[in-house]
């Protein structure tokens, strides 16, 4: 039991280093074979698509290391230093405004440019993933970020009445818990000395935190429905030139709809990667 | 002639499936896939993968087991492909939909638009020759699905037949919706646009057309062989030269064509997403192209001439 636990380390230790960088962040993460770039209506065999990190890492044999070039590891090792201290500063922020002001009102306002440009800066992973240097899909990717830069620009940016809502410290909180762990996790990933308690952290704070960012982002969007519905805005209404026409309302109604079966999905695949990486638990995948 | 002893080990937990004994030298894969079904009905050969590694490739059909790096006693390894279902039927059923569901948004069934609008007719020429120009292009799918097409492989995952209807179906009602909608706005240009559009549609309907019949000439019936496709007489089956994939070249123009004729966002979009699609399968089967023949012509690319 003892040498399994060593081998799953010695996997997860090497598979670690190499996925500095890629984020499997609170909303998404799709448990399926990697670098299947086949989408929709694909006549592939395999009929799978996306790809999850962790899922992407099981694929290649343990202790086999990916040769990053000195700039791309000097990049990576510069670009979650800096994330991580960034979500550091907004974390101290948040707590320091409590501390003085005793309300969460106005929270938002005071934090809210760090917040915007370090959540936006996040896009580059997607460029991370498509040059190469991340193992990860670009699709998974895409959709995580894609994700938080919806939440944090087109509902809480957009709808102001709402920037007050508890549900926003609600998701704020746990995405910055979520990405100073993550964060520091690749960072020292990268340099090679991975804490322990770093690794725990990861693989352990998620299973609050998960459902903890989910409901405040849920309650959010829920608390912005009756501004979306009475204003009108980003929607567009026939006639129109380009015959098209699109309702925020609604597609807010189906975002919120599509939390249904993609969080189980992300929460589950994480729980058995909990279990492989941290309890060295041979799991065999339902399927590839 | 000796006889060869074949056992089948699950590819994933290694457990003996199937010990098969006095198998024929000459006998092909598919041949031992149908001893296999014997003792277990529910893996029918279609959902069969054979293999000599657990994690290697699939063996074919056609392979023969005297040919193959194996002693006398056999391993192969099986994996489950899960339910199957045949090429042709998901084909039909993708095609048939669109078709079906622009007419009841053309005809105005009930229920889409406001009651006053039941049944009533557009007053947009344009809308008319849209319709013909969609329910053109499913019937000749259809129709070259039944006569035309010549797959290599018989099935497909039985998952992929709900994500392709969704995608097919949900898009053309998306489309019709729109192009049939009371508030329809016609082309900024007017007729001008629409015959020009018209133009591009038909001249790509014609392309794909040719290209499609080009590949089938390819193939002699029944066989799975695969040969460098080159241009033919047929003028349309001179984009061969430039590009891997002319098919799916005339396929994108044939949307573009729609998309400008009908002035329509959702037709862009749809569009776009097929033209992402093709590119990735035409990427795919210009890399194995030039991986299965040497002297693969250097000029072409695989969707677009000169570009991608």
């Amino acid at each position: 039991m003892g040498r399994l636990t060593e081998v799953a380390a010695l996997g997860s230790g090497a598979r670690a280093a190499r996925w500095a960088g890629s984020p499997p962040t609170l909303l998404l993460l799709s448990p399926t074979s990697p670098g299947c770039a086949a989408t929709m209506a694909s006549s592939d065999e395999d009929g799978t698509n996306g790809g999850a990190s962790e899922a992407g890492e099981d694929r290649e044999a343990p202790g086999k290391r990916r040769r990053l070039g000195l700039l791309a590891t000097a990049w990576l090792t510069f670009y979650n230093i800096a994330m991580t201290a960034g979500w550091l500063v907004l974390a101290i922020a948040m707590v320091r405004f409590y501390m003085e002001k005793g309300t969460h009102r106005g929270l938002y306002k005071s934090v809210q440019k760090t917040l915007k440009f370090f959540q936006t800066f996040a896009l580059l992973e997607i460029v991370h993933c498509l040059i190469g240097i991340v193992p990860t899909s670009v699709l998974v990717t895409g959709v995580q970020v894609s994700s938080r830069i919806f939440m944090v620009w087109l509902i809480t940016h957009s709808i102001k009445p709402i920037q007050n809502e508890e549900s926003v410290v609600l998701f704020l909180v746990a995405w910055t818990v979520t990405e100073i762990t993550r964060y520091s996790f690749y960072t020292f990933s990268l340099l090679d000395h991975l804490p322990y308690f770093i690794k725990w952290a990861r693989y352990n704070f998620f299973i609050i935190l998960y459902p903890v960012g989910v409901a405040g982002e849920l309650l959010t969007i829920y608390a912005a429905l009756p501004y979306v519905k009475k204003t009108g805005m980003f929607s567009i209404r026939l006639p129109n030139k380009y015959n098209v026409s699109f309702d925020y309302y609604y597609f807010l109604l189906i975002t919120m709809a599509s939390y249904i079966p993609l969080f189980p999905q992300l929460y589950f695949h994480m729980l058995r990667q909990r279990r492989k990486v941290l309890h060295g638990e041979v799991i065999v995948e339902k399927d590839d | 002639m000796k006889h060869y002893e074949v056992e089948i080990l699950d590819a994933k937990t290694r457990e003996k499936l199937c010990f098969l004994d006095k198998v024929e030298p000459h006998a092909t894969i598919a041949e031992i896939k149908n001893l296999f079904t014997k003792t277990h009905p529910q893996w029918y050969p279609a959902r069969q993968s054979l293999r000599l590694d657990p994690k290697g490739k699939s063996l074919k059909d056609e392979d023969i087991l005297q040919k193959l790096p194996v002693g006398t006693t056999a391993t192969l390894y099986f994996r489950d492909l899960g339910a199957q279902i045949s090429w042709v039927t998901v084909f039909l059923t993708e095609y048939a939909g669109p078709l079906f569901i622009y007419l009841l948004f053309y005809f105005r069934v009930p229920f889409i638009y406001g009651h006053k609008y039941d049944f009533t007719s557009s007053r947009h020429t344009v809308v008319h020759l849209a319709c013909i120009c969609h329910s053109f292009h499913y019937v000749k799918r259809l129709l070259e699905t039944l006569f035309v097409h010549r797959f290599s492989h018989g099935t497909m995952p039985l998952r992929n037949i709900f994500k392709n209807c969704t995608y097919y179906w949900g898009f053309a009602a998306w489309m019709a919706y729109y192009i049939n909608h009371p508030l329809y706005t016609p082309p900024t240009y007017g007729a001008q646009q629409v015959k020009l559009a018209l133009a591009i549609f038909v001249i790509c309907q014609l392309g794909n057309f040719s290209i499609h019949m080009a590949l089938r000439d390819l193939r002699p019936a029944g066989s799975k062989t695969r040969k460098i496709p080159y241009p033919t007489k047929n003028p349309f089956t001179w984009l061969f030269l430039l590009v891997s994939c002319p098919n799916y070249t005339y396929e994108v123009g044939s949307w573009i064509g729609f998309a400008i004729m009908t002035q329509c966002l959702p037709v862009a979009l749809f569009s776009l997403v097929g033209f992402t699609q093709m590119t990735i399968w035409a990427k795919g089967k210009h890399r194995s192209y030039l991986k299965e023949f040497r002297d693969y012509p250097p000029l072409r690319m695989p969707i677009i001439p000169f570009l991608l």
